[in-house]
């Protein structure tokens, strides 16, 4: 077995020198990781990438799509973009019972964009970007404009390479009331280039992936190096999808899974357009505990997220994996449900307090669960402008005492025009919960811009949390030259620390309304008020005081005017 | 008189301190009713952060008054307490002392015999500044504003100290503190009337068109307002550099975007305005404050006091954000007209409705925003019919007025041709 383990390393080996020795002008790889998780729950996380050498911002039209998806590329080299990445999620990510995820996602749709220096007027590029891929991807993205759009000056700097420390090419824009849907999936599979035809894409099938408790597709696109001096530079598009299969709803309580009872489908190829093609299943946790069908003599170890896991890999390029009767039905069992998960070092929560619809509070909440290293986070804060924020109340404590941050930047809102930006960059003491405070009032809106469904309430995007954390575990060195995709995303440091993002659960506020029914009652009525004022004030004004003479009754009216048309002096 | 004065000071200053120190305070300076957009101190407070933060001010929608005010608390912000009753007495000393001077022993040979029990007695009138002292310290209006640290008790004393410097002749005072009183809120441009017909009054200078010496004396002051005005600008944009503030204060009381429920009338019909016609009613609704300052001093040229009384009434009433400390302001002019007691008809009504409001606005407040069982409805009639009786008290008053000078001239016991006791109406 030790042996068969080195040559299929070396077997990678060649093929990662051939990824960067020799520049591939084209390149598609795919993988799957499957992770069990504590609760008997199973995430499944997706990754489709493609790399392709070529330079769209030079000016010269690109015609000649292979791999890379012709709709992406046009955005790219139309609207000056260096880096795109946007997230469609449905759920929220609960990472105390699921640990962290390899690709972090807010519930609903997630857009933040670098564009290149060249562009002049960023903001009606940005106007124009969410508008066509809010047709790419079939979402509503059109929502997205000045109201809900942010510049954050500190947080999401560029996953690419670059050197960039302008903001003012850094768009962000959150819509956490977004739902994510077959109509979102299907426009995101035709962006592969087997489709969902071939290789691990036939198991996306919608109907079991949004009977999940967490749905996640996502498309990353950003410039990377091809070789180690950074000579050519090359596109690479990440599209990730993250499901997490709850024990109960899909697994009918037994914890059994298999790819047939996950995806109701089993995999008989790989994509023929691939050149890898793999599934690893994380067998770090206990593999005593559980077993795991058809056996696999292929192991790899890779750091991730701080942590040094083990992985079953089943390569499907190979034709041995599948075995017999052609097509490979993974099976995961439980032997026995003991053992205890690595507790995530850092975990946010967020929710409002308060009664009433006239003021509230945002308590945020960050957790630091490492035993003796305390860490700084950047948190950012994004909240729309009818809840007004009064900056004067934040308050950031940490263990019951005063925590002041040592950077904020903080951007008040305009009505109707742009939302709060707060960042801060706050240092987490070991072991503690440091607890971010502010005070707002709630604002009574025009009846138009209401949502139809008013009394639902309001959602403010999640807040991110971003942090370079200490591991735990520290990082093999050995192990940097295989690279598998989960561990490449996120810049890794020599020193054992890894970066994280966590988002916090978006709110849902209330506001006061007014009545709907009455646009019209309420103007006669203040216009019938103002008119008794312009009324009493006209009659003093222009009359005078007579004395008054009596009226003669009716009778005696009805005879004078008789007898004047006799021509008889009246009564 | 300066004895009872002296106790009721100490009274006035006694009830607010003991409020400032209890946890009313807070609940208190959240009202609606008692603080506004323009005027809340934590909007100053805010403000304040955010130019300690380097943000301006001006950058957010949450800070609306004038880099004067900022000018003012940057130094000021720990004792704001005793500013806002500073501010609170001056109105008391500033208010009485005016009143002392009465037309009486000019005018009591013109009159009617049988008038002359429509003529004030010295001996009431030595009480009047009392009375009014006590209205204004002691009305509860002014005790929550004042507690609220609403900065309309700062621009109810602009004000008091405009009609002093105007009472006592002194141009250059007056207009320069027209020009702060506008400079603070826009409204008080009307104000620039009666006391152009006061103090042409005093110099016995004729209103007549014709005149020279009439339009010399506009002249005058009209440079003299429009001189410290602008310094004052310009002195604002020296604090922050930039011409920022002018649509964030002046802008928004002209244009209303804010539409937080206060007791006027704005906030609801442009909650509930089409947003074709939201233009045109807003400068409806903004000419109908400008639009009786004509009519107004036409009839009461003579009357220069009771115009500025009616001005302000008007204002308080009319005005984009209005609050219980614009109207305590007007209503502690009432004791000086208390000579028109006989001739008010619906003083009782207004005063009962009044009341019933002012204890009515709480409770619907409570019932739409926390209990949630009332809508937002509820509040709206509460401030209609509140309007309304202000409309009522106010026009009532200026009935009595112009009724009592009617009889002046002709004589307070009429009889009709047949010798029998007349009736008066307006026609």
């Amino acid at each position: 077995a030790c042996s068969n383990i080195r040559g299929v390393f070396l077997v990678f080996f060649f093929l990662e020198r051939k990824l960067w020795n020799l520049p591939l002008l084209y390149d598609f790889q795919e993988e799957l990781v499957i992770r069990p998780l504590h609760s008997g729950d199973i995430y499944a996380s997706f990754q489709f990438r493609t790399v392709w050498e070529t330079d769209f911002t030079r000016g010269n039209k690109v015609s000649h799509y292979r791999l890379f998806p012709k709709s992406l590329g046009q955005v790219i080299s139309k609207f000056s973009v260096r880096e795109l990445h946007i997230s469609f999620t449905q759920g929220y990510w609960r990472t105390m019972q699921w640990g962290q995820p390899f690709q972090p996602a807010p519930p609903g749709a997630e857009l933040w964009v670098w564009f290149q220096d060249s562009v002049t007027d960023v903001d009606s590029t940005w106007k124009e970007l969410t508008n066509v891929l809010s047709g790419i991807f079939c979402a509503s993205l059109n929502f997205i404009d000045s109201t809900n759009t942010v510049q954050p000056s500190a947080s999401f700097k560029p996953l690419g390479i670059g050197n960039v420390t302008d903001h003012r090419f850094l768009r962000y824009a959150t819509l956490p009331r977004e739902i994510v849907c077959t109509e979102n999936l299907t426009p995101w599979k035709k962006l592969l280039p087997c489709g969902s035809k071939a290789g691990l894409a036939v198991l996306l099938k919608s109907e079991k992936l949004f009977h999940s408790s967490f749905h996640s597709q996502a498309v990353h696109i950003r410039p990377m190096c091809q070789d180690w001096e950074c000579k050519t530079t090359s596109w690479e598009l990440r599209q990730t999808l993250n499901v997490v299969f709850d024990l109960h709803t899909s697994a009918q309580g037994k914890r059994e899974w298999s790819l047939f009872k996950m995806f109701s489908r089993t995999l008989t190829e790989a994509c023929p357009l691939a050149s890898s093609s793999k599934i690893y299943i994380d067998i770090t946790d206990n593999p005593e505990q559980f077993e795991v069908s058809p056996a696999t003599p292929l192991l790899s170890q890779a750091s991730v997220l701080g942590d040094r896991r083990t992985f079953s890999v089943y390569d499907l390029t190979q034709q041995i994996t599948f075995g017999t009767v052609r097509s490979l039905n993974l099976l995961i069992r439980w032997k026995s449900s003991e053992g205890d998960m690595l507790r995530p070092l850092l975990h946010g929560e967020r929710y409002v307090a308060g009664y009433g619809l006239q003021t509230g509070e945002i308590h945020t909440l960050m957790y630091n669960y490492h035993p003796y290293r305390s860490f700084p986070v950047l948190l950012l804060d994004s909240v729309p402008w009818y809840l007004r924020l009064y900056i004067h109340t934040l308050t950031v404590t940490s263990k019951g005492k005063d925590n002041k941050p040592s950077y904020i930047h903080y951007q008040p809102s305009k009505d109707r025009v742009r939302p709060h930006l707060l960042e801060m960059l706050v240092q987490l003491p070991p072991n503690s919960v440091t607890e971010v405070t502010v005070q707002f009032e709630r604002a009574l809106l025009k009846w138009t811009e209401y949502t139809p469904d008013p009394n639902h309430g309001f959602y403010v995007g999640s807040s991110v949390i971003s942090s370079l954390v200490p591991s735990i575990v520290a990082m093999d060195t050995n192990s940097t030259r295989e690279r598998p995709l989960f561990s490449s995303f996120f810049p890794c440091k020599e020193e054992s620390s890894y970066f994280v993002r966590v988002y916090t659960e978006p709110l849902l506020v209330n506001l006061p309304t007014p009545d709907f029914s009455m646009p019209y009652n309420v103007i006669c009525l203040t216009c019938t008020v103002v008119a008794v004022g312009y009324g009493s004030l006209y009659n003093l004004l222009t009359r005078s005081f007579q004395i008054e003479e009596p009226n003669p009754g009716l009778a005696k009216r009805i005879a004078n005017v008789i007898r004047k048309m006799r021509g008889v002096p009246p009564l | 008189m300066a004895a009872p004065l002296t106790l009721l000071l100490i009274l006035a200053v006694t009830i607010r301190a003991a409020l400032y120190r209890s946890s009313l305070a807070d609940l208190i300076a959240e009202r609606v009713e008692v603080v506004s957009p323009l005027t809340a101190w934590k909007r100053v407070v805010e403000g304040l952060a955010l130019l300690d933060l380097g943000v301006s001010p001006y950058a957010g929608d949450v800070f609306h008054e004038t880099p004067l005010i900022i000018y003012l608390f940057h130094f000021l912000v720990d004792y704001a307490e005793i500013t806002f009753m500073v501010s609170a007495i001056n109105d008391v000393f500033v208010v009485p002392i005016q009143f002392r001077k009465q037309k009486y022993a000019l005018e009591a040979e013109r009159y009617p015999l049988d008038c002359l029990e429509l003529i004030r007695s010295p001996k009431e009138m030595y009480y009047i500044p009392l009375k009014v002292a006590m209205f204004y310290l002691l009305n509860p209006f002014t005790i929550l504003s004042c507690v609220a640290k609403s900065t309309c008790g700062l621009n109810n004393a602009v004000i008091a100290l405009f009609i002093l410097t105007t009472i006592k002749g002194n141009v250059l005072l007056s207009a320069i503190f027209l020009s702060l009183a506008t400079y603070q809120s826009i409204y008080p441009l009307t104000l620039c009337a009666p006391a152009l017909l006061y103090l042409t009054q005093r110099q016995y200078i004729p209103v007549n068109f014709r005149r020279f010496s009439f339009w010399w004396f506009v002249a005058q002051y009209a440079f003299m307002y429009l001189g410290s005005l602008f310094v004052m600008i310009c002195l604002s944009f020296f604090l922050l550099g930039s011409w920022d503030y002018l649509p964030s204060v002046y802008g928004f009381i002209l244009s209303v975007p804010d539409l937080t429920p206060n007791i006027g009338l704005f906030w609801y019909f442009f909650a509930e305005m089409f947003e074709h016609f939201r233009l045109f009613f807003l400068c409806v609704f903004q000419i109908n404050i400008f639009f009786y300052t004509i009519p107004l001093s036409i009839k009461l040229k003579e009357h220069p006091v009771f115009l500025i009384f009616m001005q302000l009434a008007v204002i308080s009433i009319f005005k984009s954000y209005p609050t219980v400390g614009d109207i305590a302001l007007y209503l502690a002019f009432l004791p000086v007209w208390s000579h028109l007691h006989r001739f008010l008809r619906n003083i009782f009504l207004v005063s009962c409705v009044l009341l019933a409001c002012s204890a009515l606005f709480p409770v619907l407040w409570h019932l739409w925003i926390y209990a949630g069982s009332a809508n937002s409805n509820f509040y709206y009639a509460i401030t209609l019919l509140f309007n309304v009786a202000q409309i009522l008290l106010v026009s009532d008053y200026f009935y009595a007025f112009l009724r009592r000078e009617h009889h002046l001239s002709y004589g307070l016991y009429l009889k009709r041709k047949d010798g029998s006791e007349a009736t008066l109406v307006l026609k």
